[in-house]
């Protein structure tokens, strides 16, 4: 089955590696997984935190905007073709009308915009910078695409909109700190999936 | 590959289960354009939201299914009731609340009546005549179907991370779980890749 698959495609590939391929579709698969973690509930909110959009800004924090964003692109065509990978088993089209379907259009966008300026700070990867960039665009990017798309579909006023949405904030402000430290990780473990800052570089060895 | 008990597909042997996926899609997509019309009725929201439950009849479900399909959104969509209520009036209230109830179930009956690899075979046909901007409708299936393999691998390694954690009696925080879980997955798309590089698929 997986030779026929691959046997499709004879024409070289164009800028993006088979190694690329690879990373892509694994980076989709690890926001699935964490969609499967169970769900936390805060004393404070009615709102479970999953850990779905964690998977959305780790992405982008780890392999680079280019193949963070494909990744996420990747695990909504997953989603739409009706794999249950959304947290708490949802998937298929109907996830795309539904009122919540700004955040998952943000997931592609948030994760190529993480990945492009986690690459424009370079190597090696450190928290400070980590945190301004997973916050702005983990939480503020993806709140408003959350929050444009709650009033497209429920046709609910602004203020109602943001109501709705307050509950999820206290979550994925706990997301972003976790995810800035899981990076931090990876990137330890394993070196060279950013390009180092050659000025800071030939300072430090110096 | 055993992508059919990954799925939310139901095999089955209703008039719906046998339409083309492209035919469905497309209703579906009718569907989602007509609403900017018909949300200006409320009865005729109300009579489609009717007709959605009929349809999941007549796929050889019930009401039940149906129900199934909305419950994740229930919050939401009694916030939003009662917010159109309180501001605009019930009839406001039945139409934006039940749109949303038609579309979403919908949809899911899409997804619960056609496998996911027709689903693919359909997109790649669709595809197409997207060949004239670049993309290769033969490359996104592979992208598809690398990605639908890769989902079972992963959750295979979470589990694997995971009772490693409980062998050692690990912490059980999200950190201590998702580093060794995507520095595997790195190492295993390396492998991945040099598969995909003997099977000829590149650099």
């Amino acid at each position: 089955m997986f030779n026929m698959i691959l046997r499709v495609t004879e024409n070289p590939v164009r800028r993006t590696t088979a190694r690329d391929i690879a990373i892509i579709a694994v980076f989709a698969a690890i926001t699935a997984a964490l969609g499967l973690l169970p769900a936390i509930y805060l004393p404070v909110s009615p709102v479970p935190i999953t850990a779905q959009t964690f998977g959305v800004i780790l992405a982008g924090a780890v392999v680079g905007g280019r193949r963070a964003g494909a990744s996420q692109l990747l695990f909504l065509a997953l989603v739409a073709l009706g794999l249950p990978l959304l947290a708490g088993g949802r998937g298929g089209i109907g996830v795309f009308v539904s009122p919540t379907v700004g955040f998952l259009i943000a997931f592609p966008t948030v994760a190529g915009l993480i990945g492009w300026a986690t690459e424009r700070v370079g190597a090696p990867y450190r928290l400070l910078p980590g945190l301004v960039v997973n916050t702005a665009f983990g939480i503020g990017v993806m709140y408003l695409f959350g929050w444009v798309g709650m009033m497209a579909t429920t046709h609910l006023a602004p203020w109602a909109a943001i109501v709705a949405l307050a509950p999820f904030l206290i979550g994925d402000a706990l997301k972003v700190v976790i995810a800035t430290l899981t990076a931090k990780g990876v990137h330890a473990s394993y070196p060279g999936l950013l390009r180092s800052r050659t000025a800071r570089a030939v300072a430090g060895a110096a | 590959m055993r992508t059919s008990s990954l799925g939310l597909f139901r095999p089955g042997q209703s008039p719906i289960h046998r339409l083309p996926p492209g035919t469905k899609l497309l209703v579906l997509l009718v569907l989602g354009a007509a609403s900017v019309v018909t949300q200006r009725w409320w009865w005729l929201v109300a009579a489609l939201v009717v007709a959605s439950v009929l349809a999941y009849r007549l796929a050889g479900w019930g009401v039940r299914l149906w129900w199934t399909q909305l419950r994740p959104l229930w919050m939401l969509l009694a916030f939003t009731a009662v917010v159109h209520a309180l501001t605009s009036g019930w009839q406001r209230a039945v139409a934006d609340t039940g749109t949303i109830v038609v579309l979403v179930a919908c949809a899911a009956l899409v997804t619960l009546t056609t496998p996911t690899t027709a689903l693919v075979d359909t997109i790649v046909r669709m595809a197409a005549p997207l060949t004239r901007f670049g993309v290769d409708p033969e490359r996104v299936g592979l992208f598809l179907m690398v990605g639908i393999r890769c989902v079972p691998l992963v959750a295979g390694l979470a589990e694997q991370v995971r009772e490693a954690q409980i062998a050692r009696r690990a912490t059980t925080s999200t950190r201590a779980f998702v580093v060794p879980l995507v520095v595997r997955s790195l190492r295993e798309a390396d492998a991945l890749g040099e598969a995909l590089v003997a099977r000829g698929i590149d650099d």
